[in-house]
């Protein structure tokens, strides 16, 4: 079973990588609407590190959602890759989230199960990789993030920097386009936060596109761009 | 492509069933016990029906055998002649059977009187069979040395008798019985032939009990010896004595015990055994005959066998379907506490349809697991059925791959509503289940 990907992953070049326009996302709660994102429009160029900052509650995490296909907006326009996402159906989207980005979490999100290489492996699984191909990439995968000697561990048996790693080599199994990033150092200190931050630069600098949820002023600084959100709606870019 | 996600994804279902080992295999309980009634109805079924088949074959499915039974006590008719009862088949019976229905083959006459054969010193009973060189066509047995009965025996009443393989072991054990004589009741015998035993297990024993009778007057015979029909005639008569505890000794007139007939075809047997019972019907007023057709027993057999299959049958659904019930549950379960690895794994670009896969594999990972375990438990059951219910039964391969088809089948049925409800779950909100 080779999937067909033509037409469905393969993003336009000329255009750019990312395009909102009016985008809006509520929850109705309890005959209440929620607007958790009004008229977001946002154009973020391949190659760009784009930090989002805001107060909690803002919709940070819901707009990275967004740009990551796992959240479908209530209303606007959304173009991936020139592609218009919402024309798209689950099986396609699922296939773009696995073949073009690279989801970083602030709780790291690893399978308990699973060892470091089995980790990485799930996404080329998705794929449609065979097995010996995608275990030797997710060991040259490991490596590179600095876990070349903890291929055998359960994520139990790492420390959180390390898993963020593993979450990061993860995140680059099927060589995206873009990263996304929802506080990743969030759940580790300085150090190992600032470890995670360095790989996650080094991978922009090769030429992904990243976007990153952050808190901290200091990621922001390394940004090319900050966009800040207030209450669902972009304040400054 | 396909078959190498085929196999990681029944790896991950193994791993993960392995880490709840007890609860998988309480899970499968159900499915094992559904699984091994299946296959316990199937082989007791297999084995009625082959029982029966080789009944049929032994006592001949093309036969009708009509016994010679005791009419009910009449008052009348003992009062008139209290010493001498007369009644059963005869040979006028047997020639009118051969000239008045065109569809019989062959008719076999014969007496069979329980008697002790001596030989050297050692005695045996045994069931001495007058009859006719014909009749091995209406029975089973085979040559093992020497000859049958011939029509120069006949004719000239010689004093000659074929023995089986029972009596050979039991009479002559090392002795060669070929030429040798036998003596029964006052006269000798010599030995012509020996044949194969006719088997006179339960099943051939039909309807009638000769068998209780015969132990009854001196114990289980060990076999058969075959005498002309005319010899039992000259030397044994046709009287008896009858020995019963209230009216003393009764004299008792029976010309045969038995008439086999022989029908050309299959379909000409129950047309046939009709026009024998008008025919006996005329002449028998006394009702002191039974007619046997081996045919009707596979009937009866059948009978049986279905409701076997029944209460199994009832038993293999209602295990299934509370196993198939309970997988279900353990599914529904594993699906809410996985909640957040399927959020994963959909950010990680799984479709609904590798979700649904993933789980629907363990589901029937867990039932075949079921399946093959009620499979090993379900031969045991046939095999004790055999050891402890002197009951035939029969494993056959096509039962197996049936019961295993089941299991699977039970698996796709039942694992299908939870992995639809693992895919149909938001990637959002199963991210954010603790
Ligand atoms: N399923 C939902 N139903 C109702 N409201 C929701 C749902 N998901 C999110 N929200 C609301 O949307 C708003 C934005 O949430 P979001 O997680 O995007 O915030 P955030 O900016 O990421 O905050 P934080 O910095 O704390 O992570 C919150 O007020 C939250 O309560
Ligand atoms: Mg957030």
């Amino acid at each position: 079973m080779i999937r067909d990907n033509s037409g469905v992953v393969e993003f336009k070049a000329d255009a750019p990588i990312l395009v909102m326009e009016r985008l809006c996302k509520s929850y109705e709660l309890s005959s209440m609407e929620l607007k958790v994102l009004r008229d977001i429009a946002l154009t973020i160029n391949e190659g760009e590190y784009v930090a989002i900052m805001g107060p909690s509650g803002s919709g940070k995490s819901t707009l990275l959602n967004m740009i990551g296909c796992l959240d479908r907006p209530t209303s606007g326009d959304y173009w991936l890759g020139g592609q218009n996402v919402s024309l798209l159906d689950d099986n396609q989207v699922s296939l773009i989230r696995g073949a073009r980005i690279g989801f970083v979490f602030q709780s790291f999100n690893l399978i308990g199960q699973l060892n470091v290489i089995e980790n990485i492996e799930v996404p080329m699984y998705y794929q449609g990789c065979s097995e010996r191909e995608s275990a030797e990439h997710a060991r040259e995968l490991a490596t590179m993030v600095g876990l070349g000697e903890r291929l055998e561990h359960r994520p139990s048996e790492l420390s959180g920097g390390q898993q963020q790693r593993v979450a990061i080599a993860r995140a680059l199994a099927n060589d995206p386009l873009i990263i996304l990033a929802d506080e990743p150092t969030g759940n580790l200190d300085s150090e190992s936060g600032a470890e995670i931050l360095k790989i996650l630069v080094g991978l922009h600098k090769k030429g992904k596109t990243l976007i990153v949820v952050t808190h901290d002023e200091h990621i922001a600084e390394d940004a090319g761009r900050i966009v800040e959100i207030f209450d669902g709606r972009i304040r400054c870019q | 492509m396909f078959l190498f996600r085929l196999k990681r994804t029944a790896k991950l279902g193994i791993k993960s069933l392995w880490m709840h080992k007890l609860r998988s295999t309480l899970t499968t309980l159900g499915i094992i016990f559904g699984v091994s009634s299946v296959i316990a109805m199937l082989a007791i079924g297999e084995g009625a029906s082959q029982a029966a088949q080789e009944q049929i074959a032994r006592l001949g499915s093309r036969n009708i055998i009509i016994k010679t039974i005791p009419p009910p006590e009449d008052k009348e008719v003992s009062g008139q002649n209290q010493s001498m009862r007369e009644y059963g088949l005869t040979y006028l019976d047997a020639e009118r059977f051969r000239n008045s229905i065109r569809n019989i083959e062959v008719v076999v006459p014969s007496r069979r009187l329980p008697q002790q054969a001596w030989y050297r010193n050692r005695k045996v009973a045994v069931e001495v069979i007058g009859t006719v060189p014909w009749y091995p066509e209406i029975s089973p047995i085979q040559l093992r040395a020497g000859r049958f009965l011939g029509s120069i025996d006949m004719h000239h009443r010689q004093g000659v008798c074929i023995v089986d393989e029972n009596v050979m072991k039991e009479l002559f054990v090392f002795d060669d019985p070929m030429g040798q004589d036998v003596k029964i009741a006052q006269d000798y015998y010599r030995v012509a032939g020996v044949v194969s035993p006719e088997d006179l297990g339960a099943a051939a024993q039909t309807p009638g009990n000769d068998t209780e009778k015969a132990k009854a007057q001196g114990g289980a015979n060990v076999g058969c010896i075959y005498i002309p029909l005319t010899t039992v005639r000259n030397r044994f008569g046709e009287i008896s004595m009858q020995y019963s505890g209230v009216s003393g000794r009764t004299m008792e007139r029976v010309e045969l015990q038995e008439i086999t007939v022989k029908v050309g075809a299959m379909e000409e047997v129950l047309p046939t055994r009709d026009m024998l019972e008008t025919l006996l019907d005329r002449f028998h007023k006394k009702n002191d005959y039974q007619v046997i057709v081996p045919l009707e027993l596979l009937k009866q057999a059948r009978q049986t066998q279905r409701i076997f299959s029944i209460v199994l049958g009832s038993i293999a659904a209602i295990s299934l379907l509370v196993g198939g019930i309970g997988i279900m549950n353990i599914m529904l379960a594993t699906v809410s506490e996985r909640t957040r690895e399927i959020g994963i794994r959909r950010a990680l670009g799984a479709r609904r349809r590798d979700i649904v896969l993933q789980f629907l594999s363990e589901t029937l990972l867990l039932t075949l697991l079921g399946g093959i375990l009620g499979i090993g438990l379900g031969s045991l059951v046939p095999i004790m059925v055999t050891h402890f219910g002197r009951m035939p039964t029969i494993i056959t391969g096509t039962s197996l791959l049936l019961a295993f088809g089941i299991s699977g089948a039970v698996g796709v049925i039942f694992g299908l509503y939870p992995a639809y409800r693992a895919a149909n779950m938001d990637p959002i909100e199963s991210l954010r289940h603790e």
